[in-house]
């Protein structure tokens, strides 16, 4: 049995579907029958064929054992499954439920994974292999703490136990901070235990990704140096590899230390990831932690060096030895270090922008959600490449001066509040400023350097174009000088590239070996990249494709997993085969995610089936899209027009599919298109049909269908004329922005006055142009997913949102069938989402979202590519939507393919979101039509409230059987809430209400004992949460100023862990799964039968 | 750095381009590689590469200097150092000069910007060959590659041995892996041994008085020590005639243990064959299985010539060999309790995965007592 990781959350992402899905493939490989649990169904790992039962259920103890008890396994192997396995497996120890059932953990003992994991027994095992560790307390109390500073001094980390990406950790500059930050830890560690550990600030740090066999053996697989010294955690550290500041003998230290490390520890079959910081004066190591499990590093570390650790791992776990075992890429023994002849950067992807009000300041808590990883020869190249793989807009280490104005960032940072938590706390206002001169920019960039941000590299850079030295950067920031002078070098080309006279070919080699990309240059150049492209052609000026192997080329690479660089003798060897590349979606972020990898994946292995060659290119290193193995070709790549021309021009595919990597693909399509590459499936001009909203609207009125009343407005006169025209609310945006950023609905005139400075804040000043259309209020929104050749159309899934419409459909939750719409209502959704396609010439997939007022169906948005919900729809419903896109696109018919008519199970699916706010202090947890999760999660059942009972669990919060239930609700709401409490009280909870609810409902017939608002003094209903006396929250707010009102409410109904439901639905239903439970216990059932049921039912 | 361009050009007629850093000049020798991502100091002081060029696999050398502590030998022997890319800055704690003037002091001739993947490429595919680089005309470097000498036949033990017999008692100091105060005294013929031998032996206790490479057997037993140890070294084993000899008369005398060129003349002795390898090991990540435990070791490799498993002399035992292509990696003599491994126990650079050895070497030298 194997545990998976759940939804994805920051510091938790698709690494650990990469390190499932090659466990579970490895395991098969070897015989075993697999039984895979992950309550996450945008996972390649939950994809019925990976497993032999698959177990879409919450990672809870009581689910667990029933799953065991059903199965019997043998074994669970807990390591694959990043933290949230590794915590289960031991609550499942704990529990005596393997035991009980006879299953023998292997991988890691408990034993191994406490002492791991407890601080102190992980301290004392340090010190008896003689080990230094920072001088640390584990407090329990603020007291503790207390005592323990006042014998080290400031300042000091905290880092909580058995927390995930160093969550509820912080550092402490001062007693206010400690109280402050150490009260938040504790909540946040489910032992209540939180280690506080002298600072070691400014020292190197590193991390060493080692495994271990039942014999003793033993191999270094990957080192990994910070560039951001200690003091941000690693996850939002930029990081390169292999280390490059390491004398032989200091790494050797390091080498001897893990191994005692994990020898002591007992992790003997299975990988292991240890930290270290190093102290730059003399060279002293310290062991900061270590993880008895596969992590993000490992995947990170098997995709830098080709070394597959968790397969490596999967089958040192049932017993084999290293030596047992063969390196697929060469050939050779498996009990080896890899080595490498390029240097790997990986670069984390941040989404600040979409958390109003956090704290930008990187610390040891993990803020990023995403990641990219680039491949170079040079440290220079692979930085640049790292830099333009992000997708943010920059073509490489560009300079960030026209868009940010450095003075004024420092007057931002200044402004934080330097305890957590204080949110609310406005933005400076722009100070209205002469333009700086030099001396301020260099005095601003030297002060805002000191803190560690997403931007600092850029910022480090501008330092230096500035003249700042190497000197007084290392001093501000302790990054290693090494790092700075590579930056250096970057900048004194810059300068070369701005006054050589003529880009002649060795002019441009050398800005190529340097990692400039053609955009760099032309900026540098004052000309359009496609002058450079071509003078490049001119020249023959092309990069070379270099082979990851493991062996620096000692060996011979069987695998063709490629980076580009620059050099002599390219080892692409394209074959003459009929081939068809893959565009990934690049980084994690908000709104495009695993999802898209998934559809990816599933576009390999389609067209694998039917013979083509398939060439996948991404540069997301956690994820199975660039599992060497996973298609015939991988090009570790960014996503950007130049990076993928270069592969066409050696690869030469019979064509491109743009259509399954979300937005960073789609975005190409035209330039490729016209570049006369082939895109399959549906045509670059259909994909700009549904985006461009003129031609959307003319799309619609041709195929009658209706759209919420909307208009463009240019400038902020028009949009108030259009708003009156339309009416109040709105849905507002900015017109270029994806993902529904910076998207929001207003209600007012005043209301639409100030978010036209936010819109303009988000569209940088480039544009003035927003779009308004009228809010469907109370609408029910309806996603479909649908599948065409061009001929036929079928759905795959109809999915209702739970949530009124106003929320994005990314964040709401949704239930698959459709329940409780009207049939003509179905009707109409469906044969308007066949004449869209048709009308799109859509091949391949497509999404639409509707809106639904009464028996009125409105468009809201068509999508002609895969969507988020793909996966969610095919584990539910059994088919392989993305799969049979894909082979649509290379022109198989529906009906060839077996898929004539959509699937309505009797089974329900709820997807629910999950999101990030416990790591953004003082962030706003309220939905709206911006999206914000970072993840999502499956509850499948025969009935819909015990579906959502599951889903609710797997997110991580438990539905309560008894205790207090607080409602407050908008005037509109409380007859319904009226109901709900009813029958809460039926169910044994008490109501506990604010002064109008209380009213309401007593005028209803339902007792409710009344508390104050917040600002009707105290106690009030936040006094009654924080002392956890609420069970439950039902809480529906409008307009700004309730919803302003209600945000401490919001916020510790999140610090204290208690379910949250903002809509009247959402509550219903979760009225509805508590009733359920009363009356059926929960049951399990694998992916395997269910689809067993809708393929008989389907005969 | 100097931005003179230079050539490395093969005997086959390759050549890549790069530029000069280093000792000015032009130097011929045979043109191998090694993989190691750390160490390139004690690659440049290890006088096994004497009379080669040595490519780093890495690509980004020089990052953290020199240091004297962390020198190989009394001075650098390889022919010339070849680099993808040289780093501008040394930056380490314990670095007291650059990379560039270090080689230039020592007048070692260098090459950067080479691209070395290409270069390790050729030599994997056509086998290891000479090569010349200097900043002269490619045609003037390809005629001095080829008449360059070959590696095979010749005995390189004499230009890197020490002049005249010498005691050595420094240990590793802070960075020692191994304590012991044993209570012995071994002689160590030196054929191009690495300091961190007798760093290693030292951190165990152990007295050392090191002879030259012509050192005779007379001479070693006129000295009566507990156990000799064949030191590493450059060249083809098969041409270290005087060392066989030694070795030779030295069998059954006293426990005698040979790493590296001391493994293989130790071998010859007893009877074997060497031959030469298509390119040879060279890096710090070779998987070597030690047979009488079964556990695998890390090991650090630096052998263009090995052990032939074929025709081993009865009563010779393989006792490690290589995972990758099964070559012998340490053989036995239980009858005179002489042993050797092929591989490098003291690592510098390299894992420490295989120190155990210089123990195993004292309870020999104990057991035969």
């Amino acid at each position: 049995m194997l545990l998976g990781s759940g939804p994805i959350v920051i510091g938790q992402a698709c690494e650990f579907d990469y390190s499932g899905t090659q466990g579970a493939k490895a395991l098969k490989q070897e015989g075993y029958e697999v039984v895979l649990v992950n309550s996450n169904p945008a996972t390649i790992m939950t994809d019925p064929q990976f497993a032999d039962a698959t177990y879409v259920e919450p990672l809870t103890v009581e689910i667990g054992e029933a799953i065991i008890a059903k199965e019997k396994p043998d074994a669970l192997l807990p390591t694959l499954g990043g933290q949230t396995g590794l915590n289960l497996a031991l609550a499942l120890a704990k529990a005596g439920v393997l035991e009980r059932h006879g299953v023998e953990l292997i991988g890691a003992t408990p034993e191994a994974i406490e002492k791991a994991e407890d601080r102190e027994l992980f301290k004392a095992a340090m010190e008896k292999i003689g080990l230094n560790v920072a001088k640390a307390v584990v407090a329990k109390s603020l007291e503790d703490a207390h005592a323990f500073v006042g014998e080290i001094g400031y300042p000091v980390i905290l880092r909580p136990s058995f927390t995930l990406g160093g969550s509820g950790g912080g550092i402490a500059y001062n007693r206010e901070e400690l109280d402050h930050k150490l009260r938040w830890a504790l909540a946040q560690s489910p032992t209540s235990e939180c280690l506080v550990e002298q600072s070691i600030l400014g020292w190197k740090e590193f991390e060493l990704e080692v495994i271990r066999d039942r014999a003793d053996n033993f191999s270094v697989i990957c080192t990994i140096e910070n560039i951001d010294p200690m003091g941000v955690h690693t996850g939002d550290s930029v990081t390169v590899a292999p280390a490059m500041t390491l004398t032989d003998r200091e790494y050797q230290r390091l080498r001897d230390a893990a191994r005692a490390v994990i020898t002591e520890i007992g992790v003997e079959t299975g990988g292991s990831n240890i930290q270290f910081a190093v102290n730059p004066e003399d060279g002293e190591v310290i062991v900061i932690e270590m993880n008895p499990r596969v992590s993000r590093s490992s995947a990170l570390a098997s995709k830098a060096t080709g070394y597959p650790i968790a397969k490596i791992a999967a089958k040192l776990a049932v017993g084999y030895r290293l030596d047992e075992l063969i390196n697929d890429i060469t050939g050779t023994s498996a009990a080896f270090e890899p080595t490498i002849d390029y240097v790997v950067v990986k670069w984390p992807r941040f989404a600040f922008e979409k958390f109003r009000g956090a704290d930008p300041r990187l610390t040891t808590q993990m803020k990023s959600v995403g990641e990219v990883m680039s491949i170079g020869r040079t440290f220079k190249q692979s930085l640049q490449k790292a830099a333009r793989s992000l997708e943010i807009g920059r073509g490489g280490m560009v300079s960030l001066r026209d868009k940010v104005d450095y003075r004024e960032r420092v007057a931002e940072i200044r402004a934080l509040k330097s305890v957590d938590g204080a949110a609310g706390s406005p933005p400076p206002a722009k100070l209205e400023l002469p333009p700086p001169t030099d001396d301020e920019l260099r005095e601003a960039i030297l002060e805002l350097v000191r803190t560690p941000l997403a931007e600092r590299l850029w910022t480090l850079m501008d330092g230096l174009r500035l003249g700042l030295t190497v000197e007084q950067l290392h001093d501000a920031t302790k990054i290693d000088r090494w790092f700075l002078t590579q930056m250096q070098e970057l900048v004194d080309a810059e300068r070369a590239l701005e006054a050589a006279g003529e880009l002649t070919a060795p002019v441009l080699r050398r800005a190529k070996e340097l990692g400039f990309s053609d955009a760099q240059l032309a900026a540098l150049r004052g000309v359009e990249p496609a002058t450079i492209r071509a003078l490049r052609a001119e020249h023959g000026v092309a990069p070379i494709y270099a082979r990851v192997d493991t062996c620096a080329a000692e060996f011979v690479a069987h695998t063709p997993y490629l980076y580009s660089t620059w050099g002599r003798g390219s080892e692409a060897a394209p074959s003459d085969a009929k081939k068809v590349l893959i565009l990934g979606g690049g980084p994690n972020r908000i709104g495009q995610g695993i999802e898209f990898d998934y559809c990816c994946v599933h576009a390999s292995f389609a067209l694998r089936e039917l013979g083509y060659e398939t060439i996948m290119v991404n540069c997301n290193p956690e994820t199975v899209s660039t599992d060497f193995d996973t298609s015939d070709r991988l090009y570790f790549e960014p996503l950007t027009f130049e990076d993928v021309m270069e592969i066409v021009d050696v690869e030469k595919p019979y064509g491109v599919i743009v259509q399954y990597g979300g937005q960073t693909p789609l975005r190409l399509a035209v330039p490729l298109s016209e570049a006369g590459v082939r895109i399959l499936g549906t045509s670059a001009d259909a994909i700009d049909r549904a985006e461009d909203r003129e031609r959307f609207d003319e799309l619609l009125t041709q195929l009658n269908l209706r759209r919420p009343r909307g208009g463009i407005a240019r400038g902020r006169e028009e949009a108030m004329k259009v708003a009156e025209q339309i009416g109040y609310p709105l849905v507002v945006r900015p017109s270029y922005v994806l993902g529904g950023r910076a998207m929001e609905i207003v209600h007012s005139r005043t209301d639409l006055a100030r978010y036209f400075a936010v819109a303009l804040e988000a569209a940088e000043g480039r544009s003035q142009v927003i779009l308004l259309d009228e809010f469907l209020r109370d609408a029910i929104e309806v996603d479909v997913d649908c599948v065409s050749d061009g001929d036929e159309v079928v759905i795959g899934g109809l999915l209702q949102h739970i949530e009124e419409a106003g929320v994005h459909s990314g964040d709401s939750s949704m239930v698959l069938p459709a329940h409780a719409l009207p049939p003509e209502v179905l009707a109409t959704i469906r044969s308007a989402t066949r004449a869209l396609a048709l009308e799109l010439g859509v091949v391949g997939l497509m999404n639409v979202q509707f809106a639904i007022r009464g028996s009125a169906v409105y468009v809201i948005e068509v999508n002609p590519r895969a969507s988020r919900t793909v996966p969610f729809v095919s584990k539910s419903v059994g088919v392989q939507l993305a799969q049979i896109g894909a082979k649509v696109m290379a022109g198989a018919k529906l009906a060839d393919l077996g898929l004539r008519h959509e699937i309505v199970t009797k089974h329900v699916a709820v997807k629910e979101s999950v999101f990030p706010f416990a790591k953004f202090p003082g962030v706003d947890t309220i939905l709206g039509p911006e999206m914000r999760s970072t993840g999502e999660v499956m509850g499948i059942a025969d009935s819909f409230p015990a579906a959502f009972l599951k889903a609710q669990l797997s997110t991580g919060l438990d539905l309560p059987n008894e205790g207090a239930v607080f409602v407050s609700v908008r005037d509109e709401d409380k007859p319904a809430a009226a109901e709900l409490s009813r029958k809460l009280s039926a169910l044994g909870f008490t109501i506990v209400a604010t002064g109008g609810t209380v009213a309401t409902l007593e005028r209803a017939g339902v007792q409710a004992t009344r508390v104050n608002k917040v600002y009707e003094g105290r106690p009030h209903c936040v006094d009654m949460l924080a002392n956890g006396e609420i069970a439950m929250v039902i809480n529906t707010t409008e307009g700004q100023k309730a919803i302003r009102d209600s945000y401490s409410l919001r916020r510790a109904t999140l610090m204290a862990g208690v379910p949250y439901f903002t809509t009247i639905a959402a509550s219903s239903a979760a009225v509805e799964a508590i009733e359920s439970r009363r009356t059926s216990p929960m049951t399990v059932r694998s992916l395997q039968e269910y689809h067993r049921g809708v393929a008989s039912s389907d005969a | 750095m100097s931005a003179r361009d230079a050539h490395l050009v093969l005997a086959d007629g390759t050549a890549f381009e790069g530029h000069a850093f280093g000792a000015a000049g032009t130097t011929v020798g045979e043109a191998v590689f090694t993989t190691g991502m750390t160490g390139y100091q004690e690659v440049v002081t290890d006088p096994s590469f004497c009379a080669q060029v040595v490519t780093m696999t890495a690509p980004q050398i020089g990052n953290t200097g020199t240091t004297e502590e962390d020198d190989e030998a009394r001075r650098p022997f390889l022919a010339g150092f070849v680099v993808h890319e040289l780093s501008p800055l040394a930056s380490n704690w314990r670095s007291s000069q650059p990379l560039d003037a270090y080689l230039a002091d020592r007048g070692v001739v260098g090459i950067a910007g080479v691209d070395t993947r290409a270069l390790t490429r050729h030599i994997r595919d056509h086998g290891a060959q000479l090569c010349a680089v200097g900043t002269e005309p490619v045609e003037a470097l390809l005629e001095r590659a080829r008449a360059a000498p070959p590696m095979s036949g010749r005995d390189l033990t004499g230009e890197v041995t020490c002049d005249a017999r010498y005691e050595w008692t420094d240990g590793s100091g802070e960075w020692a892996t191994g304590r012991g105060a044993a209570d012995l005294h071994v002689v160590v013929i030196d054929y191009g041994i690495k300091r961190n031998i007798l760093r290693c032996f030292a951190d165990l206790g152990v007295r050392m008085t090191v002879l030259p490479a012509s050192a005779t057997a007379d001479d070693v037993l006129a000295l009566n020590p507990d156990g000799v140890f064949l030191s590493n070294g450059p060249g083809d084993p098969s041409a270290v005639d005087g060392g066989i000899e030694t070795a030779r008369a030295l069998i059954g005398k006293r426990p005698l243990f040979g790493i590296c060129l001391g493994h293989q003349l130790l071998a010859l002795a007893l009877g074997a064959r060497t031959f030469k390898l298509k390119f040879g090991h060279r890096g710090i990540n070779h998987p070597v299985k030690d047979l009488t435990t079964g556990k695998i070791e890390i090991t650090t490799q630096n052998h263009g010539f090995a052990v032939d498993r074929e025709g081993l002399p009865a009563g010779v035992e393989v006792t490690h060999v290589h995972l990758n292509d099964d070559t012998v990696q340490g053989i036995e003599h239980p009858a005179s309790g002489a042993f050797g491994v092929q591989f490098h126990p003291e690592a510098g650079a390299g894992p420490h995965d295989s120190r155990y050895l210089f123990q195993r070497f004292l309870d020999r030298i104990r057991a035969a007592r």
